[in-house]
């Protein structure tokens, strides 16, 4: 069944508009948990989260409970965190070391591959039980790029890589930080709840169109520590230097930012301290003789907020921060934040690499709590949808060619994206 | 070195609650300049990740890890009519409990005490932040100064309480 389509894409008119109702309505909720999480690819977790065999955590995916583990062997599994018995979670710890999963209710447990191991009292079962056919069920896909776990509900999806397409381009260029190739996640996870739309985050995450009105006090606080932010000298620019949205195709997209505001790998703003500069030429200078003097600007000179289609986000830009976030309701969202770094890092860049996260990121960082505030503003605002209805999205649309960080273009691609998998005649 | 202030008779509960009540009241009124004054040179405030409360901010991402600097352009920020997550401001009550001194070295005072912060915006529900603080606190004269002030949320996750956009 096709639904009618959520928006007005007018390349004539260079004319785009978002159906408010997809933010309000119970029923589009209802359809994306099908339609969207039933059949993208969604984030789950990070290799370097379970080091050995037998780790474990358990979290809400797509707000449905899983444990995300290794088993005996090291292999990694994504299990649905639910008993085959009569439904209880099995595991109840947010992270550990395991070999077991016991249910609590009647002592059913499974090993930590999943496979059903006892049943207490199974002589009072028919002969027919087979406990081969009770194992923990899991998700229809599971597969990795590069560290990254994914999941998928849909048996016939494409494999995760050609999923991912252009997107692991971007990928790699935030891994390539790290001289091994390995990037980790660091303990401390920000879980905090927005009182808006989910799909309210994906905008938020890639627009740069937002940052001189919502982040002046970070702009201050940044030209108080020593980093002045020109206004841009350039016509058409909104921020300093110029930044552009690309498509990715699948619907994802990124910024592809020159960077502005200081980097820990490898660009040094007094923010650091003099005693930083050392180092961070040092670490410069390993990206030029790695990676070679043009891979290493990118990596080192651009900053870049990635979205992978529907609900993850790789910001590389004051740090790097991974954020997967789902619906609780249409006006309501759980996010995830974590922060990656290169495994072997010394002490002293990691802890400036945590210093510079806290300086944007998070719900106590200097912009992320006004990016919340923007997004619960609009939320509020949509009470007013039936009767004025549509969210304009044209920035941009009248230009041939690149397209700015601070147009929506990469915003469009999200909602086209978004509205054909919910089946909308085009 | 334990307990010569205490031994003294030179640091007693009372002053502590007194001296933590002061600053309770300068935090709800937000009087964050004369906060301020309260802090030393070298002062930091730590509010770790809620499944982190034990760790090092220089291993493990923290919600907020300033340092005397930071604490100042903090403040710069919240009393910015544009930290649009605090203008306009939150209305905040913190009621604290259970003051305990844990020790006393040289001039240093490591105090525990318990704490429930509600927090109030328009058009929304009380928001509850539990937790403990921890201080170290410096004796100066007849009162003391705040070298370390560290928040401990029980909550497991952030959740519902959102953001620790206000000094909590």
């Amino acid at each position: 069944m096709s639904a009618r389509s959520y928006i007005v894409d007018d390349r004539e008119r260079k004319t785009f508009l978002l159906d408010r109702e997809v933010l309000v309505s119970e029923e589009v909720l209802r359809q994306e948990m099908t339609r969207i999480f039933g059949r993208c690819w969604i984030y789950v977790g990070h290799s370097s989260e379970l080091k050995a065999p037998g780790d474990f955590r358990s979290r809400r995916v797509a707000g449905r409970p899983m444990i995300f583990c290794r088993d005996q062997s090291g292999a990694f599994h994504c299990l649905f965190n639910t008993c085959r018995h009569r439904g209880a979670i099995v595991c109840t710890q947010r992270e550990g070391n395991a070999r077991r999963f016991m249910c609590i209710y009647h002592g059913w447990t499974y090993g930590n591959d999943g496979k059903l191991l006892r049943v207490p009292g199974d002589d009072a079962y028919a002969d027919g039980f087979d406990k081969a056919a009770h194992g923990l069920r899991r998700p229809a896909r599971f597969e990795e790029y590069r560290g990254f776990w994914f999941v998928c509900l849909d048996a016939d999806a494409a494999p995760l890589a050609a999923y991912l397409g252009e997107a692991k381009d971007y990928i790699d260029l935030v891994i390539d930080q790290s001289p091994s190739g390995q990037m980790e996640i660091i303990a401390g996870v920000q879980e905090y709840d927005v009182a808006a739309n989910w799909k309210l985050m994906v905008e938020n995450s890639v627009d740069d169109y937002h940052l001189p009105s919502t982040h002046s006090t970070w702009l201050n606080f940044m030209a108080n520590s020593g980093v002045k932010i020109e206004p841009p000298k350039e016509a058409g620019l909104v921020l300093p230097t110029r930044g552009l949205a690309v498509d990715l195709g699948n619907g994802h997209f990124t910024t592809d930012n020159v960077n502005f505001r200081g980097r820990p790998v490898a660009k040094w703003i007094p923010l650091y301290g003099e005693a930083a500069k050392q180092e961070i030429d040092d670490i410069r200078r390993e990206l030029v003789d790695r990676l070679g003097e043009e891979r290493a600007r990118r990596v080192a000179d651009t900053n870049r907020n990635l979205v992978i289609f529907p609900n993850l986000v790789i910001n590389d830009g004051s740090s790097v921060t991974v954020r997967t976030f789902y619906p609780q309701g249409v006006d309501k969202m759980h996010v995830t934040a974590w922060a990656l770094g290169p495994v072997e890092e010394s002490e002293s860049a990691r802890a400036r690499r945590l210093d510079a996260f806290l300086t944007f990121y998070g719900p106590g960082g200097f912009a992320t709590p006004d990016d919340v505030e923007a997004l619960e503003l609009v939320q509020q605002g949509l009470a007013n949808w039936s009767d004025d209805r549509w969210s304009e999205m044209s920035r941009g649309m009248g230009k041939e060619g690149e397209q700015l960080n601070s147009d929506e273009h990469h915003l469009r691609i999200f909602w086209r994206r978004w509205n054909e998998l919910m089946g909308a005649q085009a | 070195m334990t307990a010569p202030l205490a031994a003294q008779g030179l640091v007693t509960r009372a002053q502590i609650e007194d001296f933590l009540y002061h600053e309770a009241a300068l935090l709800d009124e937000w009087q964050l300049d004369a906060w301020q004054e309260l802090l030393t040179e070298d002062a930091c405030y730590y509010v770790p990740s809620n499944d982190q409360p034990q760790s090092d901010h220089r291993r493990a991402l923290f919600l907020i890890a300033d340092d005397r600097e930071r604490i100042r352009q903090r403040i710069i920020r919240v009393l910015d009519p544009n930290c649009h997550a605090e203008y306009p401001r939150s209305r905040t009550r913190r009621m604290i409990s259970n003051v305990r001194i844990l020790g006393i070295e040289n001039d240093i005072v490591s105090v525990a005490a318990n704490f429930v912060c509600y927090r109030f915006r328009r058009y929304e529900r009380i928001r509850e932040y539990v937790g403990s603080y921890h201080y170290l606190l410096r004796r100066v004269g007849e009162g003391f100064r705040i070298k370390e002030r560290r928040v401990l949320i029980d909550a497991h996750e952030l959740g519902t309480l959102g953001s620790v956009s206000f000094i909590l």
